[in-house]
C-alpha cells in the first residue's frame, strides 16, 4: 500500500468517525441523564437524513405528521398523569409545546417546502421535524417508566428503534435517497481532496463538542443535567425537573442524530434502515468510553471510523465483522477491571 | 405564631407494613421543632413522606397548600426543603456547582448573594469551594448538603440525622448553626438520635416510637421527662449512683 492511498483511507475514517463521534456523544448524554441506551439514536439520524433529501426535492415529508401525531399522545399523557391536580398554567404550557409547537411546524413545513426552497429553511425544518419527534419519544416512551431498571429502559428502546424503523418505511418507502451537498467548494492538499462537506462534518464535530462542553460546564441548565446524572434524587431535592432533564437530553440527542445524518446523506445514500448500523458504531464508541467519559468517546470514534476505512479497503466482506470486533477486548478488559457491578438504585 | 406546616393523622406505609401510624404534627414558623425516636421508629420516613418521596395517607399542608398534590419539586418551589439522611450531593460536582445548583429555582442575582451568606455559615465550604464534594469529610458533607438546601431560600428546613457519623466537635458546630437559623427566619424539622443535642436547640419535640408519637410537648417538658430521659437520654434515675 502506497502512502496515497493511506492518507485517503485516513482521510476517510475520520470524516465518518467524526459522525460516529457525534453519535456516540449523544448516547453518552442520554445514557448518563435517563439511563436509556439510545438505540433508536440511528433512526434519528436516518429521518433528519431522509426529511431533509425529501425538503430539497419539494416533498413534505411524513416525519412531520409523525411529530404532530406523537405531540397529541404527549398532550394527553400530560393530562393523564396531571389529572389529580390540574391547573391552568400546566395544560397551557403542555398545549403550547405538544400541540402549538409540531402544528405551527406542520403549517410552516406546508408553506415552505418548493423546489426553490434555500437549503438552509430545509435544513432548519428537518432540525426541527427531528427535535420534536425526539422530545415527544422521551414523553411518551420513556418518561412514565424513567424509574424503572436500566433493562426495561432497554426494551423499550429497543420497541422504540422498531416502531420508528417500520413507520421509517413507510415515510420514505424502500428506495434510497440522497440530499444536496452543504458546499460544492474544495481544497486540494497535496494528494488529498478535502470536498466543502467533508469540512463540514469536522467544523460541526468540532463545533459540537466545544458547546457541549460550555454548556455542561458553565450553563445552569448543563450543570443541572450533570447533576440529574449524578445523584437523581439530589436533583429533585433541590427542585431540577428529572423529566424535563430528560426531555433536554433527548432533544439533544435527537438534534445530533438529525444533524449527522444531514451531514451524511450527501455523501452516501442512505435506505429507511440505515441509521441502525451507523447508530451502532458510535455505540460501540460510547461503550469504549464506559457509557460515561465524552473525551473516550470522541477519541473512540475516530479509531473506530479508521478501523472501518481500513477494513473496507482490506478485507470489505468483514468491515462490519472487524469494526463490531473491538467491542470484545474492550468489554473483557473493563469486565477484569470491574468484577460486580451492581446496578445502582435509583 | 402561625403553623407553616400542619400534618394531621398521617399513615405512611411500605407495601402492607405501616412505618407511620396516625400521626399528626405542626410546626410555626420561626421555630426549631424536634422529632426524636430510636432507630426504625418512623423518624426518617415521615420526614420522606412530606417531602414527597414517598406517599402518605392523611392531611399535610404547608403555608396553607395541600401537599398532597404537589411532586417533590413543586414542593421545593413552595419552600420545603430537605437534607436527607444520605445527603443526596452530587459528589463528582465541586463544592460551588453544588451550592449553585442549591439554587436552580432562584435568581441568579439572588443566588450570589446566598452564596456568599452560605459562606459566611460554613467558612470551610469557601476554603474548599473547587474540591469535588465527594472528596469532603463526613462533616463537610453534612455543611454542604445544609448549605445547599439553604441556597433555595426555605422557609421550612427538614434535617434528617445531621449528627450522624460525625466527631462530636462538628456536631456542635452543626447544631449551633442551627440554632442561628431561626435568627435567619428559617424555621427547622430535626429529626435526631443525638436526643441530649436537640432538646437542647429545640422549642418544641415529638417523640417517636414504633411509627407512633407517645410524647410531645416543649424541649425543656420533654427533656425532664424520666422516661425520656431513661431512654434517650442516658440518665439513671432509679438506683442511680451519688458520685
Amino acid at each position: 500500500m502506497n502512502t496515497t492511498i493511506m492518507l485517503f483511507l485516513l482521510q476517510d475514517g475520520i470524516t465518518n468517525g467524526a459522525i460516529y463521534a457525534l453519535l456516540g456523544l449523544a448516547l453518552v448524554l442520554v445514557f448518563a441523564v435517563t439511563r436509556v441506551i439510545l438505540i433508536p439514536q440511528g433512526e434519528f439520524v436516518t429521518y433528519g437524513a431522509l426529511s431533509y433529501a425529501m425538503l430539497a426535492a419539494g416533498q413534505v415529508p411524513g416525519t412531520v405528521r409523525l411529530a404532530v401525531a406523537m405531540g397529541v399522545v404527549a398532550f394527553g399523557l400530560d393530562l393523564f398523569f396531571a389529572r389529580k391536580a390540574l391547573r391552568a398554567k400546566l395544560v397551557l404550557r403542555s398545549a403550547a409545546l405538544n400541540i402549538v409547537f409540531p402544528v405551527a411546524l406542520l403549517a410552516l413545513t406546508y408553506a415552505l417546502v418548493g423546489p426553490k426552497t434555500p437549503m438552509a429553511v430545509n435544513i432548519a425544518l428537518a432540525l426541527l421535524i427531528v427535535a420534536a419527534i425526539g422530545l415527544f419519544l422521551y414523553r411518551i416512551a420513556f418518561q412514565p417508566i424513567a424509574h424503572t431498571s436500566v433493562l426495561v429502559l432497554l426494551i423499550a428502546a429497543v420497541g422504540c428503534h422498531l416502531a420508528l424503523q417500520g413507520l421509517g418505511l413507510v415515510f420514505f418507502g424502500a428506495e434510497g435517497l440522497r440530499g444536496p451537498a452543504l458546499s460544492s467548494a474544495a481544497v486540494t492538499a497535496g494528494p488529498l481532496r478535502f470536498t466543502g462537506q467533508s469540512l463540514a462534518v469536522y467544523a460541526l464535530t468540532v463545533a459540537f463538542i466545544v458547546g457541549l462542553w460550555l454548556f455542561f460546564g458553565y450553563t445552569r441548565t448543563g450543570k443541572a443535567l450533570r447533576a440529574t446524572a449524578v445523584n437523581r434524587l439530589g436533583a429533585r431535592l433541590v427542585g431540577i425537573r428529572t423529566s424535563l432533564s430528560g426531555q433536554i437530553a433527548f432533544l439533544l440527542a435527537s438534534v445530533i442524530g438529525a444533524l449527522s445524518g444531514i451531514l451524511i446523506v450527501p455523501i452516501t445514500t442512505l435506505y429507511y434502515d440505515t441509521g441502525f448500523l451507523i447508530g451502532l458504531k458510535g455505540f460501540i464508541a460510547a461503550i469504549i468510553g464506559g457509557l460515561v467519559s465524552y473525551p473516550l468517546t470522541a477519541v473512540a470514534a475516530i479509531v473506530v471510523g479508521i478501523v472501518e476505512a481500513f477494513s473496507s479497503f482490506y478485507a470489505s466482506n468483514f468491515k462490519e465483522v472487524i469494526v463490531f470486533f473491538l467491542i470484545l477486548p474492550v468489554l473483557v478488559l473493563r469486565s477484569l477491571a470491574a468484577p460486580a457491578v451492581e446496578e445502582e438504585k435509583d | 405564631m402561625s403553623a407553616l406546616l400542619t400534618v394531621s393523622d398521617v399513615h405512611i406505609a411500605y407495601g402492607k407494613v405501616e412505618a407511620v401510624r396516625g400521626v399528626s404534627l405542626d410546626v410555626a414558623e420561626n421555630e426549631i421543632v424536634t422529632i426524636i425516636g430510636a432507630n426504625g421508629a418512623g423518624k426518617s420516613t415521615l420526614l420522606n413522606a412530606v417531602m414527597g418521596i414517598l406517599p402518605l395517607k392523611g392531611r399535610a399542608t404547608f403555608a396553607g397548600t395541600d401537599l398532597t398534590p404537589l411532586d417533590i419539586e413543586d414542593r421545593v418551589a413552595s419552600g420545603l426543603s430537605l437534607v436527607p439522611e444520605h445527603r443526596e450531593l452530587f459528589g463528582s460536582m465541586n463544592v460551588e456547582d453544588n451550592l449553585e445548583l442549591g439554587a436552580f429555582r432562584i435568581a441568579k442575582a439572588t443566588a450570589a448573594i446566598s452564596i456568599e451568606k452560605v459562606y459566611a455559615l460554613f467558612p470551610r465550604l469557601k476554603e474548599r469551594r473547587k474540591q469535588l464534594a465527594g472528596t469532603l469529610s463526613g462533616g463537610e458533607q453534612q455543611m454542604l448538603a445544609m448549605g445547599r438546601a439553604l441556597m433555595g431560600a426555605p422557609k421550612l428546613l427538614m434535617l434528617d440525622e445531621p449528627s450522624l457519623g460525625l466527631a462530636p466537635i462538628i456536631v456542635a458546630d452543626i447544631f449551633r448553626i442551627v440554632s442561628e437559623l431561626r435568627a435567619a427566619g428559617v424555621s427547622v424539622l430535626l429529626v435526631e438520635q443525638n436526643a441530649q443535642a436537640a432538646l437542647q436547640i429545640a422549642d418544641r419535640a415529638y417523640v417517636m416510637e414504633l411509627g407512633e408519637f407517645v410524647l410531645s410537648g416543649t424541649a425543656k417538658e420533654i427533656a425532664a421527662n424520666k422516661g425520656v430521659a431513661a431512654s434517650y437520654l442516658g440518665f439513671q434515675y432509679e438506683g442511680e449512683s451519688a458520685i
